[in-house]
């Protein structure tokens, strides 16, 4: 496996002023509530984890989790008190101004929940921002821009100004410049957060069909649990500044590893997060009737269809091999068994 | 006992009083005592005690302590006169290449600094007169007098003033559309017509000098405030106190510094027009949304592009409503600094005020407050302009104002040209239309003026014999009773129970200053005049305000009348009241009170409207009638916002009361007039200048730190 583009080591960040001396005393071990008597705010409490490359990484949790800060921290618009952060082996922390700069001028896009646009140039002017800040000549940002303009679809639009868009054309902008000097990295802190339940959906689904062309690293703050599940590679989830689990979605859902956390997954529809695979029985028997099913199905679209058989359904993968077995008991097991009311 | 604990705050309160009466009753009025009028403190007299400090003899009449405090701060005035002196006459001479002499010249450093600015101010000055008027001076700069011999052609024409005139109406096009552009020609046809060109282009080339100039340094201080605390800290006191410092007595120091005239006048001008510059730089940096300039900062860049590019685009708003503030500003120190030699319209206005010429006083008057909603207007039109998009405009759309410029400054020249044959032998009216020569409405206003006195003389006389025997004269008397200590421990109590110990720390040390100036007496004329103009002031700014309020038009009807009489030079307030009062402390008050009604009714109405649409409804919905919505609902939240209202309403009555010193009242505001005219004045200027800001900074500090708690109880940011 090659090296990850994002690598965080306990990362700490501490709010107050004399957050580092604290931090020292406490060895590590670090409880809020001592921390806040002494005039500390804890943000981010001891973050390790990976992202490899071409991984979508949302990190979920309510406000005041330290989510923002986290994701502010790997930026480093703000700087951790403590730990190691590693972007593409390179040790973010011990980069110098100029370093940074260029960091981000070529490695890192951000979106910002309240799209941050800026109120006196037009759209395409604001995706061009970041290109004519790296120096490149003002047509040739233009023309890059435009291809921006088109990927998040607002031809047409590129001479309005922010004021005279809705708020899903002003987050298009903000995607688009972003994306217009083709970062590695792409953060986005709670894109959809500030957009209407239906505009939201529809911005979720033309971020998928984006990163499935863009194939971009990502981080990806929400505290929508439902966008997580759907969006995510592995989502984090984070209370009061720790990381409380890091998992596909499916284990999660499956095996929520804190109170916190099954707290979150008991009213997930789970038909509608976990695949075949998750739930299979790896072993294979006999008594299978003529249906097979493939592992990487979503349980809501095949579960008639097994629910119907009478027999064990064969579960294959993409090469046709049978790879184990799925019962109709099972999947009633799976999408009624485990809820609070049955316990 | 039970009404105690239930209301602890106003049992203290009525405790305060009960102690500062008693001390009033206590503490007798000493036999030797009296108001000493005119400049009797500095005349010698046997009775007289002295003490000498930092080598400076002070000399006071001795009282009671209890009674007034000895003038233990005497000395500070003419410290800071010796040592102005001594900085600018003796500190580090230094040898100068003087040009004019060929020689070199041993100068002290300060002066030869001073002068080089004053230098620098008057050139530039001059440039743009001459740009808008005419004259040979710029010329003179680069080449010598000899030079302008040789060659009698060279000299700067000056524009016709149709060329100002149109010029103004497309600018106000430009930033506004046709309303303004329509009102910006006619206010320039009026003021050419009238005769008052002259001086109204010297006003405007002393605005276009300090404006741009104040901007810079206001703009500049104000970045670094933003960028670095320690900056903002040492910034913090000065704005404070430049916030409630009568521009009037800025004025006196500059005389020493600079000199009389115009460049003096434009230096100290960018003194009192940088601060707000300063604020507003600030507040529109802070305004901006943390993520836009975290989005700078990811799009890389580096801090110069941050500031340039992201954060001063993005606080534009804020940054142009502080030009506009600076622009204001400097109109009216234009006007005030007529006091120190500026030339314009000030100078005009103050003459016929001194010849008592109400007529043109009036004319000149006039004028100013047009050009100042002018300039109010224009400028704020560009703070509120948006940008707009030029990419795909074809070149005609594009520069469309700049070409109707270009034509109407050939036609404006043609026009001139064509005068110079119309006029053969007389002025040149398509060219400048000179003082005096204009229409005159001067006579028509002195003749009603005097119709006024004939016919009724008696009721206001009445009305003025009145106010003043049975209403001022007793209370400036009730504030001259009140012993020294006694007005300490009120104004300090007071600070405890409002802001806790640290308030009262600090209104205690700017009372012991005031107290301590050998001007206690004076001050307490100012208070009492303040006071009475802000009484008033409150009862109809609060009263009017509620009942404009009851109407959404009548509202923002009263708002705009607010804000065009916000915009006239606190001088020209005077005109009106001199005409019909003469020359009395009545007539001052009642400037004050026109002049700081402004505030109260704005900051009424303001507050009222600022209380929640959805608390309006909760109300009608529990059925409350209009009267009640009022006292129960809309007052008590509004109440913060009215009380910073009364906050201006006090700066604002206590800047005009010491411009009624011109009209002749007891107060600092006359000693501060005096120092203007004495060569030793300049310690004694700034020092009563500090006085009147303490005034004012008390009661800020005092309604400040309760508007705040208040607004924390209440939940309203």
């Amino acid at each position: 496996m090659s090296e990850p583009v994002i690598k965080c080591e306990a990362v700490y960040k501490i709010f107050g002023e004399n957050a580092k001396k604290m931090l020292k005393d406490s060895n590590g071990n670090v409880d809020a509530k001592t921390f806040q008597e002494n005039g500390c705010i804890v943000g981010v409490n001891n973050a390790s984890f990976e992202v490899s490359k071409g991984e979508m990484l949302v990190v979920m949790g309510l406000s005041g989790s330290g989510k923002s800060t986290l994701l502010r921290c790997i930026s480093r618009l703000t700087d951790a008190t403590d730990g190691k952060i590693f972007i593409e082996g390179q040790d973010l922390l011990q980069l110098n101004n100029k370093e940074l700069i260029e960091l981000r001028r070529n490695k890192m896009g951000m979106v910002f929940q309240s799209f941050a646009l800026l109120p006196h140039k037009t759209v395409v002017e604001n995706i061009a921002f970041p290109l004519q800040i790296k120096g490149i000549k003002t047509e040739d940002s233009i023309s890059k821009a435009m291809d921006m303009v088109k990927l998040v679809g607002l031809d047409g639009r590129e001479n309005y100004f922010p004021r005279e868009l809705s708020g899903g054309q002003q987050q298009r902008v903000g995607i688009a410049r972003s994306l217009a000097v083709e970062p590695d990295i792409w953060f986005l802190d709670e894109p959809f957060s500030a957009l209407d339940p239906l505009i939201r959906k529809e911005m979720q689904d033309e971020f998928l069909r984006l990163q499935d062309k863009l194939q971009k690293t990502i981080m990806f703050i929400t505290h929508d649990f439902d966008e997580a599940l759907k969006l995510a590679d592995r989502i984090a989830i984070m209370k009061d500044g720790i990381i409380e689990q890091l998992d596909t979605p499916a284990n999660i859902v499956l095996n929520p590893a804190t109170e916190y956390v099954r707290k979150f997954t008991e009213e997930v529809p789970r038909e509608k997060v976990l695949l075949i695979g998750d739930v299979m029985d790896p072993s294979t028997t006999d008594n299978m009737g003529e249906l097979k099913v493939s592992k990487d199905e979503i349980i809501e679209n095949v579960a008639e269809k097994i629910l119907t058989q009478e027999k064990s359904v064969a579960v294959i993968d993409n090469n046709n091999k049978i790879v184990g077995s799925i019962n109709p008991t099972k999947i009633i097991n799976t999408v009624f068994g485990g809820r609070k009311n049955n316990n | 006992m039970e009404l105690i604990k239930k209301y602890p705050k106003l049992f203290q309160w009525l405790f305060l009083l009960i102690v500062f009466f008693a001390l009033c009753f206590a503490i007798d009025v000493p036999e030797t005592y009296k108001f000493i009028r005119g400049q009797a403190e500095f005349v010698k007299d046997p009775n007289q005690s002295s003490f000498v400090f930092l080598g400076k003899e002070v000399r006071y009449y001795a009282f009671d302590v209890f009674w007034r405090l000895p003038p233990l701060l005497g000395w500070l005035p003419i410290w800071i006169n010796d040592s102005l002196f001594f900085l600018m006459n003796e500190w580090m001479p230094i040898e100068f290449w003087n040009e004019d002499t060929q020689e070199f010249r041993t100068r002290p450093l300060v002066l030869q600094i001073s002068r080089n600015l004053t230098a620098f101010m008057t050139f530039l000055i001059e440039l743009i007169r001459e740009i808008l008027l005419g004259g040979l001076e710029t010329i003179v700069a680069f080449t010598s007098w000899d030079w302008i011999d040789k060659n009698p052609w060279a000299e700067l024409p000056g524009l016709p003033w149709t060329i100002v005139a149109a010029g103004s109406a497309i600018l106000a096009y430009k930033l506004s559309g046709k309303g303004l552009a329509l009102f910006a020609g006619l206010v320039m046809v009026y003021i050419s017509v009238f005769g008052q060109w002259k001086p109204s282009m010297q006003t405007l080339s002393f605005i276009l000098v300090a404006a741009p100039l104040s901007f810079i340094f206001g703009l500049g201080l104000g970045i670094a405030a933003f960028k670095s605390k320690r900056v903002e800290k040492a910034l913090y006191p000065i704005l404070l106190v430049m916030q409630t410092m009568p521009q009037y007595a800025v004025l006196v120091p500059a005389l020493v510094l600079f000199g009389v005239g115009d460049h003096a006048a434009v230096i100290i001008t960018m003194v009192v027009a940088v601060p707000p510059m300063i604020l507003l730089t600030i507040l529109g940096l802070r305004a901006i949304p943390p993520e836009v300039i975290e989005a700078g900062r990811m799009s890389g860049c580096n801090n110069w592009q941050l500031m340039f590019k992201v954060l001063i685009p993005t606080a534009r708003r804020d940054i142009l409503i502080g030009v506009n503030q600076v622009i204001m500003v400097c109109f009216s120190m234009a006007v005030i600094s007529a006091f120190i030699g500026a030339k314009g319209l000030g100078f005009n206005l103050l003459l016929a005020l001194n010849q008592l010429n109400i007529g043109l006083a009036l004319e000149a008057g006039l004028c100013i407050s047009l050009i100042a909603i002018l300039l109010d207007k224009m400028s704020l039109a560009w703070a509120n302009k948006q940008t707009d998009y030029f990419g795909n405009l074809t070149f005609y759309q594009r520069n469309k104002n700049l070409l109707f410029f270009a034509a109407t400054v050939i036609i404006g020249i043609i026009l001139a040209y064509v005068g110079t044959f119309l006029f053969k032998g007389s002025y040149n009216y398509l060219f400048e239309v000179p003082h005096n020569k204009g229409i005159s409405t001067a006579d028509f206003w002195n003749k009603g003026v005097d119709w006024i006195f004939d016919t009724f003389f008696v009721y206001i006389k009445a009305f003025n014999t009145w106010l003043i025997q049975d209403v001022l004269q007793p209370m400036r008397a009730l504030y001259l009773r009140m012993p020294a200590v006694a007005t300490l421990v009120l104004v300090v109590g007071a600070g405890y129970l409002i802001g806790g110990f640290r308030s009262a720390l600090v209104v205690c040390g700017l009372t012991l200053f005031i107290a301590l100036s050998p001007w206690w007496d004076r001050a307490l004329v100012t208070a009492y005049m303040a006071t009475f103009g802000v009484v008033i002031s409150c009862i109809i700014g609060f009263t009017v305000g509620t009942l404009c309020f009851q109407n959404k038009h009548s509202a923002s009807f009263m708002l705009g009348v607010c804000d065009i009489f916000q915009t006239f030079p606190s001088f020209v307030y005077l005109i009106p009241v001199m005409m019909l009062f003469g020359i009395t402390d009545t007539s001052v008050l009642i400037a004050v009170i026109v002049y700081a009604t402004i505030p109260a009714t704005r900051y009424t109405i303001e507050g009222l409207r600022s209380v929640p649409v959805g608390l309006h409804d909760a109300a009608t919905m529990s059925g409350v009638n209009k009267f009640q919505r009022l006292t129960k609902i809309e007052f008590p939240l509004a109440f913060p916002h009215m009380m910073l209202g009364l906050n201006q309403t006090i700066v604002f009555a206590l800047f005009m009361v010491i411009i009624g010193a011109f009209i002749g009242t007891e107060d600092l505001g006359q000693y501060i007039l005096k120092a203007l005219s004495d060569k030793k004045g300049a310690g004694i200027g700034f020092t009563l200048g500090i006085c009147v800001a303490f005034i004012g900074l008390i009661f800020d500090n005092l309604i400040r730190t309760w508007v705040e708690k208040r607004k924390k109880h209440l939940g309203i940011n």
